[in-house]
């Protein structure tokens, strides 16, 4: 997978409730959950961004509740992928799960400047910033992971197994 | 080398004779639980992906408690969602209406969570049942949704932390406290990934009620679960309630831990959390002059009747502050009834309190509670991230039952001692 597009930075500790507040939970459809993306860490996020960017974190990325509505909310809003220096663990699970591309790199969030485009290679594991030729390392991702996001998610991945003996 | 008890309820959901931590495995569910903001989203994938009828009908909790009594039509739509699943899949443990309760204080008082049991939900404060020795861990909606399909999910088993809690408790000082101090101790993310194990002297002399609320916010330190050993007072608990088996695990004397952190809970005054985090931990006699315009007592964290006795020792006979708007959700329809039975909602009307039918409403900011632009709130809930209980420019402050009753009364943040 290759994601190219500029760069949205946010701090550490973004939680579920500045990613999609809870007022909007009242619905889990992708479009009306997509219109209010981000809104309390930065409420013209939405009107900002183009389909394609990055959204990158620090510490913590998505910590707070187990709401899936926040993945949900990123992915319909058209931001291609997220980098965080580190994920909360339900965040985490959902993204995979749901076929929203994640990835940790420390060293990216502290070098780029918001704006500034990146692309991101999974099969390399490499982030390059388009304009310094700057490179960075991904961590890996897990090969389970990797194996959910091929089969398109977590229930794609059932259907496919089913039946199979799995990871006994 | 030993395991922890975190790694032996794993293991005994699974088929394996060995397991460690960072091992991936798929471990069997005893109980999968939804509400009705997570559980439209399952259904819908569940049905996505072909499933017609639920592993076990007894198996899987459907809980409809965030915005409800219905607060719009949208969120009508949603519960309507769920309870038409729940009617046609038969599922026995689903509650709504009259019934209702919020769940993480329903489950374990219906005796439908258990000791030993692999939990999850689709709700990050599963961890709360923790507190009866069992492997309780929040998920997404799509996990839910692969639980009530296959009645298994993959999991990665997490290394543990051991917090040694010793020394005697002070007045006024609850679980609720310890739990606070330790997230400000070790951060919101200080537990990533791995579990909480609460052990020591003070531990073991605990209520259930404060090791719910100390299991409750092991997810406010980042943990995937938190758990506590389970002994008499588990037993006390569980007995008049299970209806079926259950068993107590312990960790062995060997077992390996990434940390072990001791805590002197002597040492320990009531805590304050400080906006927009939980880990923005400060003592009462550090908490300055902070005027509030509202206070809860409620939520899974403290909407327990222990939680109720307490405030209402302290409102006895006294009222709020005039431009405090005090707001008590008694958490389950038992507490409510048990509450109604010892008099506390009777000391806490003539305290000018609002009681709230059992709801999460006020704690998410859902309904029934918002906080205007600029006003502040003491709240014995679990998170205070900007906007969680309304407008962004608001501030909820995190406490213990006791700190919010007398915040109530004096108008400002303050210690039951100041009354
Ligand atoms: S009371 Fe609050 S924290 Fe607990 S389940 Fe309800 S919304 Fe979540």
């Amino acid at each position: 997978m290759i994601f190219k597009g500029k760069v949205w930075k946010f701090g550490d500790n973004i939680d579920t409730d500045a990613i999609i507040p809870a007022r909007y939970l009242t619905t889990s459809d992708p479009l009306e959950l997509a219109a209010h993306c981000m809104e309390d860490a930065d409420p013209d996020f939405v009107k900002k961004m183009q389909a394609g960017d990055i959204i990158l974190g620090g510490e913590n990325f998505g910590c707070g509740s187990s709401r899936e509505h926040a993945p949900i909310a990123i992915k319909a809003a058209g931001v291609s992928c997220v980098i965080a220096k580190s994920f909360a663990r339900i965040f985490y699970r959902n993204a995979f799960n749901m076929g929203l591309p994640i990835f940790e790199s420390a060293e990216l969030a502290d070098a780029i400047k918001e704006g500034e485009e990146v692309t991101v290679d999974s099969a390399k594991g490499t982030i390059i910033i388009t304009d310094s030729n700057k490179s960075f390392t991904i961590n890996p991702i897990p090969p389970f992971m990797e194996e959910l996001i091929n089969d398109g998610g977590l229930m794609k991945h059932i259907a496919k197994t089913r039946g199979k003996n799995e990871t006994k | 080398m030993g395991n922890t008890i975190t790694e032996k309820i794993l293991m005994a959901h699974t088929g394996l004779k060995k397991i460690s931590a960072g091992q991936l495995i798929n471990a069997r569910v005893d109980i999968a639980l939804g509400n009705d903001v997570t559980a439209p989203i399952a259904i819908n994938e569940f049905k996505k992906a072909g499933g017609k009828k639920v592993f076990n009908k007894n198996k899987v909790a459907l809980v409809l408690d965030h915005f409800t009594p219905n607060k719009d039509i949208n969120s009508a739509q949603q519960c309507k969602a769920v309870r038409e699943f729940a009617l046609q899949q038969k599922i026995t443990h689903f509650y709504e209406g009259g019934r209702v309760g919020v769940e993480h204080a329903l489950l374990p008082e219906q005796g439908i969570v258990l000791p030993g049991d692999l939990v999850i939900g689709a709700d990050s404060h599963t961890c709360t049942y923790g507190a009866l020795g069992a492997f309780a861990t929040g998920v997404g909606s799509t996990d839910l949704a692969a639980a009530m399909l296959t009645g298994e999910l993959w999991l990665k088993v997490p290394q543990s932390i051991k917090f040694v809690v010793y020394g005697k408790l002070q007045k006024w000082v609850s679980g609720k406290d310890l739990i606070l101090h330790i997230i400000g101790r070790i951060g919101v993310d200080g537990a990533l990934y791995q579990a909480m194990e609460f052990t020591g002297e003070t531990i073991g002399k605990l209520p259930m009620a404060d090791r719910f609320s100390m299991a409750n916010m092991a997810i406010e330190a980042g943990a995937k679960n938190g758990i506590f050993a389970p002994d008499k007072i588990t037993a006390d608990f569980i007995k008049k309630r299970a209806k079926r088996k259950y068993k107590f695990y312990a960790s062995d004397a060997d077992a390996v831990y990434s940390d072990i952190i001791e805590i002197n809970a002597a040492k320990i005054e009531p805590q304050v959390a400080f906006p927009h985090l939980p880990s923005h931990v400060k003592g009462i006699s550090k908490a300055g002059r902070v005027k509030i315009d509202q206070a809860l007592i409620g939520s899974c964290t403290n909407g327990r009747i222990e939680d109720l006795r307490i405030a209402a020792g302290i409102l006895k006979n006294r009222r709020a502050a005039s431009h405090v708007r005090l707001i008590i959700v008694p958490a389950t329809p038992e507490i409510y009834k048990q509450a109604l039975k010892e008099g506390l909602l009777d000391i806490f009307m003539k305290a000018d309190a609002i009681i709230s039918p059992p709801s999460c409403g006020a704690c998410l900011g859902g309904h029934m509670g918002i906080l205007a632009e600029g006003e502040r709130a003491v709240a014995t809930t679990n998170r205070n991230f900007v906007g969680r209980m309304g407008h962004t420019k608001s501030e909820v402050y995190l406490a213990s039952p006791a700190v919010a009753a007398a915040s109530a009364v004096l108008g400002k943040i303050a210690s039951p001692e100041e009354l």
